[in-house]
């Protein structure tokens, strides 16, 4: 079996989430890759260099194409003959992608998957993380995205595949590139950060829910916050994490003060690694905690910031 | 805001409330005038999404409706096959023996555990097949009077308006549902119904109404535990003498058990929580067996009126009348109160069609047809054995009740009477025992906000607190300086929370969370909190099986 | 112009869906349901086409069991004109949806197609995709912004770390993002118009699409809770292990 991943990278760098979709396709057969962009030669480079990878089909492009889902789910399409899965990094771009070259070669896409238990079966989630559902493709090939949380990321360095150029192909046309923007907040949005600080009732008041601020700066974390803590008034409804809030997953969820009601921890159970710091060593956050501590946050706050600072 | 005019349509009826009683009058209505336009608003999300009972019911009412209700596939699937009374003490029990001597009225013979909300989800289906307008997600929240002094019909609430009471982006105006009659069927304690009740003084003359808070859980528990048809209700411990209540258990349906607790909210101890003594007696060897290794799938809480026909208000007035629950018609030591729901729905309707026919302005003939029919007599024989509860306390009770079952049969030449409102009975918290409950144990017993997480209840975040109390500085110097705060401990759903205790206590209210359940309109000491309707589809979703 | 916007049925996301104790799925049985939130944000942004004189007519469609018209009522509650049900009792993949929408788009002539971005019961963030693969037209998935004028549109979408704009030719597909706008309520009076509003009724074969699905349900379970970790005396031993053991800082 064969295998095909769409790699994400970001000015060359391959992604990590797209090096944990090379691990789960390493469990499927041999792996080439495909990269695609401005910047597609550096890409192909680190590409080839992660174990595993057998060959790198690069397409440099500077019009924006590459951007676009119509050409990149046609070149897609057109190399797939010679796969059985094709992979991609649950991305915002591998989404746009993906299903659009599964619906070119007939096949049902299998997204985010958390497990591969054969080659024909998965395990996703669904309704949002509430279940999960082992399914079984009858599509000769498969089509799939990988949460790449559940993989641990493929080495970056140590491989040496082949690397070939190729190019886009024209795709159906209506569609133009304009313009991308990254955002320039400071500040992560929620819901995407890779790390979230959150507090809750145990911050007391809105002055001392700013000392959040600065460990949020040194992580680069969002700040979130429960629900107790938005009713009592210390931030605004868009910060709340919860069921009826926001959910996060985030790589780290940081939980400052906050007891744990269910209805928080439906919010963000999800997230990779979480860490309690609360004075109550009964509350519930606890049994949830990867990593906890017991104690005055008001203390501990500015010791974690000055750890941070020392070794980072 | 009000200035934004407000859509009209014309009904012949509207029915407020979606539960067995509005939806047996509006089948009925249909069944015997099939040229009125009926229209029935109900406040939950969806038809059934608000309805929380035990419930073993009684099908009599639902057979004189729908006479071929089983062809037509009613869910009423797990008819009750045995049944057991049990006086708990701390660690142990009794079987009440030859109980059907003893307590005749809990006979449940050709009865069904059934899930109420799926009947009135039923119900619904067939209500709509008879032509009639149903419309979940929409609060009745105001009365409308006609010049006359008649009532018009009701207005829906707006929607979309902050919690600063000014209009969003989203803002969307009540509509007014006029009608020729009204028919007020909002439960226990509706909201519109107290209105109408003090316009119309329809309380004068008759008992306080005195109430319970039932709280529910439903389980899945393992097949080998599974007893379908076994009905339970246990009174005793952990509830001192004088105060009214006990646990309900009932095995039905798929691996599902109905396990609830009722408290009769003319306890005097404003230390006890309802909600800790229903989690504590999930502990005793009588029901602990049946929840290890099971899952739990909902919760909800609700009030119940238990004042019997002493508290039975005037039940019309001009341009309507009141029906089910928020009437009172409950037979509590039955502890049903579906078929009488249902039974009074139907005669209402029955009065509204002669009225409608006739054009008067009152469906006067209701309260004769009500007093004609087997629900009074039904009502008239147990009217003393809840007023002998509160009168003799729960041993005292349940003597006078047997004797009043086997000796007197139902037939005595008094009356006791309640004399007190459940408000007025509460005891300073200086002087009340204070209560130690285990700590739930995440298993088998629950906190609050775990529990109403089940609850599936969910309210728009951004609209005024619908829980509304007329003046803060008596909850200090009332609720707090005097009680210590009942509402933190009766409400089920951990609505109210003291802030702040040490220091500047004060009220903090989470209406978010609220279940519906209108304890706190009832219980709270000063009669000052008034629960109002939120924004429609607001409060619980119970699922199917509750 | 014509807007087709397709509107799902699915578990109300404020309930928390319970997996059934056999197994074979999450149990649905007297579970509240309605409308797709992201569907309801499609329909919100063809109303709002509608009301700025962009859109003539604005059809929605559901695929699914015959309560899916009460969706579709939702749909015309908030200013949809008529709406097409396609009733099948078999589980609804994204793959033949997008095949009964191919042949719908064939036969009503849309410019525009507004989808939500996923349903919030399977997840799988493909049908709009799809549909513009097989209908072989351009795309703009996650918009959060959408503008119509001289023949194209022009939208902005979510992407990771930003947003990116991108202008399409018509006809176009677009699958509505979170932040496109708030949807409105379905107001009484407008429930009560939209009783009397059409509702045509097909089967997917009256279409000739199959709609056997490609995925099998071995099973559903719950997800493994999580268990208690460690409790720490320190923060220098936290920093520490969350640099060395985790390696999330």
């Amino acid at each position: 079996m064969t295998v095909l991943v769409y790699l994400d990278h970001e000015g060359g760098v391959i992604r990590q989430a797209s090096r944990s979709a090379i691990t789960a396709a390493t469990k499927l057969g041999d792996v080439d890759v495909l990269v695609t962009g401005p910047d597609a030669a550096a890409a192909a480079k680190s590409a080839a260099a992660i174990p595993g990878v057998k060959k790198v089909f690069a397409v440099t492009d500077t019009t924006g194409n590459s951007e676009l889902a119509e050409p990149v789910a046609a070149l897609l399409a057109q190399l797939a003959g010679g796969y059985t899965h094709i992979l991609a990094a649950s991305s915002a771009t591998a989404k746009n992608v993906l299903p659009r070259a599964a619906a070119l070669l007939d096949v049902q896409p299998i997204p985010d998957i958390v497990a591969i238990n054969d080659a024909e079966t998965f395990v996703r989630p669904i309704y949002a993380g509430s279940a999960l559902a082992t399914v079984k493709s009858a599509d000769a090939k498969k089509v799939i995205t990988v949460r790449a949380s559940a993989f641990d990321p493929a080495p970056a360095e140590g491989g040496s595949a082949t690397i070939e150029e190729i190019a886009l192909p024209a795709g159906p046309g209506g569609s133009t590139f304009v313009a991308t923007e990254l955002s320039k907040s400071e500040r992560p949005e929620l819901e995407s950060a890779r790390v979230v600080v959150s507090g809750g009732n145990g911050m007391l008041n809105e002055e001392n829910f700013k000392l959040l601020e600065p460990l949020a700066d040194r992580l680069g974390a969002a700040i979130g916050a429960s629900r107790a803590a938005v009713d009592k008034g210390f931030v605004s409804n868009e910060y709340q994490v919860g069921q009826t809030g926001k959910i996060v997953a985030p790589e780290l969820y940081i939980a400052m003060g906050i007891s744990g009601q269910i209805q928080h921890l439906a919010g963000m159970k999800d997230s990779k690694v979480i860490v309690a710091i609360n004075k109550d060593p009964e509350a519930p956050i606890f049994q949830v905690a990867d990593y906890g501590i017991v104690g005055d946050l008001f203390t501990i706050l500015p010791q974690l910031e000055a750890e941070l600072d020392k070794a980072g | 805001m009000s200035e934004t005019p407000r859509e009209t349509m014309e009904f012949d009826v509207v029915i407020v409330g979606g539960g067995p009683s509005g939806l047996a009058a509006a089948i009925r209505l249909r069944q015997i005038a099939p040229d009125a336009t009926v229209c029935l608003i109900e406040k939950g999300s969806e038809i059934g999404a608000h309805i929380l009972s035990g419930a073993v019911i009684e099908p009599r009412a639902l057979a004189e409706l729908l006479p071929h209700w089983h062809e037509e596939g009613a869910p009423l699937n797990t008819p009750v096959t045995e049944e057991q009374m049990l006086y708990l003490t701390e660690n142990g029990g009794i079987e009440i023996p030859l109980l059907d001597r003893v307590m005749p009225h809990m006979r449940n013979h050709g009865n069904y555990i059934v899930s109420l909300g799926d009947l009135c989800r039923w119900l619904a289906g067939r209500a709509e097949e008879l032509g009639v307008e149903i419309y979940p997600g929409f609060a009745g929240a105001e009365v409308l009077v006609d010049d006359s002094g008649r009532v018009a019909g009701v207005a829906t609430g707006d929607m979309g308006v902050g919690r600063d009471g000014e209009p969003t982006g989203n803002y969307a105006p009540g509509m007014e549902l006029r009608a020729k009659y009204t028919l007020f069927a909002e439960g226990c304690r509706g909201s519109l119904t107290k209105q109408v009740m003090a316009m119309y003084n329809l309380r004068q003359g008759v008992d306080p109404q005195t109430y319970g808070l039932g709280i529910k859980e439903l389980w899945e528990i393992p097949k080998e535990m599974h007893r379908p048809g076994l009905i339970q209700h246990s009174f005793g411990w952990p509830l001192d003498d004088r105060t009214y209540g006990g646990a309900w258990m009932y095995h039905f349906g798929d691996n599902l058990v109905s396990y609830g607790f009722v408290v009769g909210l003319d306890y005097p101890n404003t230390w006890l929580s309802p909600f800790d003594e229903m989690q504590r007696v999930k502990l005793h060897p009588s029901f602990r067996p049946y929840f290890e290794g099971a899952r739990r799938i909902a919760y909800g809480a609700r009030a119940l009126s238990e004042g019997g026909i002493q508290s039975i208000p005037r039940l019309t007035f001009p341009g309507g009348a009141l029906i089910g629950d928020t009437a009172g018609f409950l037979n509590v030591p039955k502890i049903k109160g579906t078929h009488t729901a249902m039974k009074s729905g139907m005669l209402a309707a029955e009065a509204v069609g002669e009225a409608l026919a006739t054009s008067r302005v009152e469906p006067g003939s209701y309260t004769r047809r009500i007093k004609d029919s087997w629900l009074w007599d039904e009502l008239r024989t147990v009217r003393n054995i809840r007023p002998a509860f509160a009168k003799f306390g729960m041993k005292g009770g349940a003597l006078y009740a047997g004797i009043d079952a086997m000796l007197l049969r139902g037939r005595a030449p008094w009356t006791l009477h309640t004399r007190h409102a459940d408000n007025e009975v509460l005891e300073p918290a200086s002087v009340s025992p204070k209560i130690d409950y285990p700590k739930p144990d995440g298993k088998i017993t629950f906190d609050r906000l775990s529990s109403v997480f089940l609850s599936a209840t969910n309210h728009e975040e951004d609209q005024p607190v619908h829980l509304k109390v007329r003046n803060m500085s008596l909850w200090k110097t009332v609720n707090w300086d005097v009680f210590r705060a009942p509402e933190s401990r009766y409400c089920p759903a951990g609505v109210y929370e003291v802030a702040d205790e040490a220091t500047d206590p004060h009220l903090q209210i989470n209406a978010q969370n609220c279940v519906h359940c209108k304890t706190c309109d009832i219980k709270d000491p000063a009669q000052n909190i008034d629960w109002a309707t939120p924004e429609g589809a607001g409060g619980p979703n119970y699922p199917g099986g509750m | 112009m014509k807007v087709l916007v397709p509107v799902k049925r699915v578990i109300d996301y404020n309930i928390k869906p319970r997996v059934k104790a056999d197994g074979t799925g999450v149990e649905t049985a007297g579970v509240k349901m309605s409308m797709n939130p992201f569907d309801e944000i499609a329909v919100e942004e063809a109303v709002r086409l509608k009301e700025k004189g962009v859109v003539s007519e604005i059809i929605a469609v559901s695929i699914g069991e015959a309560k899916a018209q009460d969706t579709l009522r939702t749909a015309m509650a908030m200013g949809a004109d008529r709406s097409i049900l396609v009733e099948t009792d078999v589980v609804t993949e994204p793959l033949a949806v997008a095949k009964v929408l191919k042949a719908l788009v064939e036969k009503e002539k849309p410019e525009l197609i507004i989808l939500g971005k996923q349903a919030i019961d399977d997840d799988m963030n493909a049908t709009g995709q799809m549909l513009a693969g097989l209908l072989d037209c351009p795309q703009a998935t996650f918009a959060s912004k959408v503008e119509v004028a001289d023949g194209a549109v022009t939208v902005t979408r979510e992407i990771d770390g930003g947003s990116q704009t991108v202008k399409l030719a018509l006809p176009a597909i677009i699958t509505a993002d979170l932040r496109l706008n708030e949807p409105r309520y379905a107001s009484l009076p407008n429930i009560m118009k939209a009783r009397k509003k059409p509702m045509e009724k097909i089967t997917p074969a009256d279409l000739g699409v199959d709609m056997t699905p490609r995925l099998s349900v071995i099973s559903v379970s719950e997800p493994p809770e999580r268990k208690a970790g460690v409790k720490l005396d320190s923060a220098a031993e936290l920093v520490s292990r969350l640099r060395n053991e985790a390696k999330v800082i």
